[in-house]
């Protein structure tokens, strides 16, 4: 198994710690992982991304340009990566800000609109945590149980109080992801 | 199972050099490698070891730090990124001349100049053949992952304190920015007092009254001994040569290899996957150190494939000395993203197929 997920947004919504929690959460269920950033100016109030690959066995290119998942959460980030999408892939975005959604029939489409859900909700910091749930119903490729070591394990420990409303987050991702038709 | 932790190539350098029994670290911070001296400020060392971590000036301050901590003995670093290394390059060349160990990382990124902060391999000529003047070598060590860099901080370390010679680890910005598991090693601890002198009788710790002056210098005006430094420097250089590494991946039955360190190693990696699907036998070597450059490797696989793709994200550097290696037996080729791009797995399997195979 080797899923390699690209995780695209702006800067500030989580997109580089969501993707370090998956990373880790693979790590602590025994499976080689990496995680390579965009880094440098971009990252400043415009578009953040990060490349996260889980694998069974040994990990050869962390740099990647087409990915069986996609994680999208702005518009400039879809027009960006929808191409990128190996044909039969998984596209997830978050419908907030999205005028142009994708059109893609070659690939399975999925929508979370969790910037509206952690809003409603009051939980706003943790919006990446719903967006990471609903990618974990699409493609279980770490359990709950690993998810919370790999919270464990990425947040210091002051923290670790937060560690139930986070896997709460990723549960509500879970259950209200749904299938997209173009 | 060890002692895991996901860790960006940078942060594993920092931890591993305290683990490493470093004595100090004196850098000016530079992207893509701020996060070394970032994670050493936080790791407050200091109180972990005793090691000294400072924000020196400059990077001409910091390499000139080096000197000064080599000479008495201590087990020094620094590390920066490409225009630092530059400003270093004097010092380098003083230390290598005065016959200073230290270990040193340049987390290259792309240029001339200021160039840019992305990902590059276009230092590989500055190391491996010089960047400051005088006939000297470093040792140098290419790490492919985020273990590597981890790793070859303690074998940096051994080989510069075995030669007396400065060691750099040649390293880019997707291996220091990436994250990836990584085993940390058991924490050695720093030598002593009593330790360094025995180990480095050369070093200025105080002289005592059964020896002579120990003289750190890098200058002799008297030509005749100026030579027979050189020439002892060029005996430690020819000796330096068996500590050569290389990684051989799906070579024995390959009709083509690549030749790639670093990130464009790993790049390779999935190439020669993706080439296999289709049938076409394609293996990798991947040299780990590029001083000593595992030159008879080379030719003995130049005598088995039917040609060589050196990849690196340059304008063609190593393949030089590929193309040395192989000594004109067989077809070698370069290709490579320049300016901060980064070649993709894809791109690098259809420059073998239109440069090597079609070609």
């Amino acid at each position: 198994m080797t899923e390699e997920i690209i995780i695209a947004g702006f800067g500030g919504q989580g997109v580089l710690s969501m993707g370090k929690i998956l990373a880790y959460s693979g790590m602590m269920q025994g499976l080689e992982v990496s995680w390579m950033p965009s880094y440098g100016p971009e990252m400043r109030g415009g578009t953040a991304n990060v490349i996260v690959i889980i694998s069974d066995s040994r990990i050869s290119s962390p740099v990647l340009t087409e990915f069986d998942t996609a994680i999208i959460l702005n518009q400039q980030s879809l027009d960006k990566f929808e191409s990128t999408v190996k044909p039969g892939g998984v596209l997830i975005f978050d419908p907030n800000g999205i005028i142009k959604p994708p059109t893609r029939k070659d690939i399975t489409i999925y929508t979370i609109d969790a910037t509206k859900k952690s809003s409603d909700l009051g939980l706003s910091k943790i919006f990446n945590m719903i967006v990471l749930g609903s990618y974990l119903k699409v493609k279980p490729v770490v359990t709950d149980q690993f998810i919370k070591a790999g919270l464990e394990k990425s947040l210091p420990t002051r923290h670790h109080s937060l560690i139930p409303e986070n896997v709460k987050a990723v549960e509500i991702g879970r259950e209200f992801v749904t299938s997209y038709t173009v | 199972m060890g002692d895991f932790k996901l860790m960006k190539g940078n942060e594993a350098v920092a931890e591993a050099a305290i683990r490493a029994g470093c004595d100090g670290y004196f850098g000016y911070p530079i992207t893509p490698q701020s996060e070394v001296i970032e994670y050493l400020m936080a790791q407050q060392p200091e109180k972990r070891t005793g090691m000294v971590v400072l924000q020196a000036e400059s990077e001409t301050a910091s390499i000139n730090m080096l000197y000064g901590g080599a000479g008495a003995g201590k087990r020094v670093m620094t590390t920066s990124s490409s225009p630092g290394i530059s400003l270093m390059a004097e010092g380098i060349s003083y230390m290598a001349g005065a016959e200073l160990p230290c270990l040193l990382m340049n987390v290259v990124r792309g240029g001339p100049g200021l160039g840019t902060i992305q990902p590059s391999q276009c230092d590989y000529f500055q190391t491996v053949k010089g960047g400051g003047h005088g006939d000297y070598r470093m040792f140098v060590i290419a790490p492919a992952s985020v273990q590597e860099m981890s790793d070859f901080v303690k074998i940096g370390f051994d080989m510069a304190f075995k030669y007396r010679n400065p060691a750099m680890i040649l390293s880019d910005g997707v291996i220091g920015q990436m994250m990836e598991k990584v085993e940390l090693f058991d924490p050695i601890p720093r030598r002593t007092d009593a330790e360094v002198i025995a180990e480095c009788p050369w070093a200025t710790t105080g002289k005592t009254p059964d020896r002579e002056r120990n003289i750190i210098t890098s200058l002799d005006l008297d030509s005749l001994k100026q030579e027979e430094h050189v020439m002892h420097l060029k005996a430690k250089y020819e000796a330096m040569q068996k500590e050569v590494m290389f990684e051989n991946i799906m070579t024995d039955d390959a009709e083509y290899i690549y030749v790639a360190y670093g990130s464009s190693a790993r790049i390779c990696q999935k190439a020669v996957d993706m080439a296999r699907a289709e049938g076409i036998k394609v293996g990798l070597l991947r040299p780990i150190t590029l001083y000593p450059f595992p030159e008879a490797e080379l030719l003995r696989l130049a005598s088995q494939v039917k040609g060589m793709l050196a990849v690196e994200m340059s304008l063609g550097q190593m393949v030089e000395d590929v193309r040395l290696a192989v000594r004109g037996k067989i077809k070698v080729e370069h290709y490579g993203r320049v300016g901060g791009m980064i070649h993709s797995p894809s791109q690098v399997l259809e420059a073998l197929k239109s440069q090597i195979i079609g070609g």
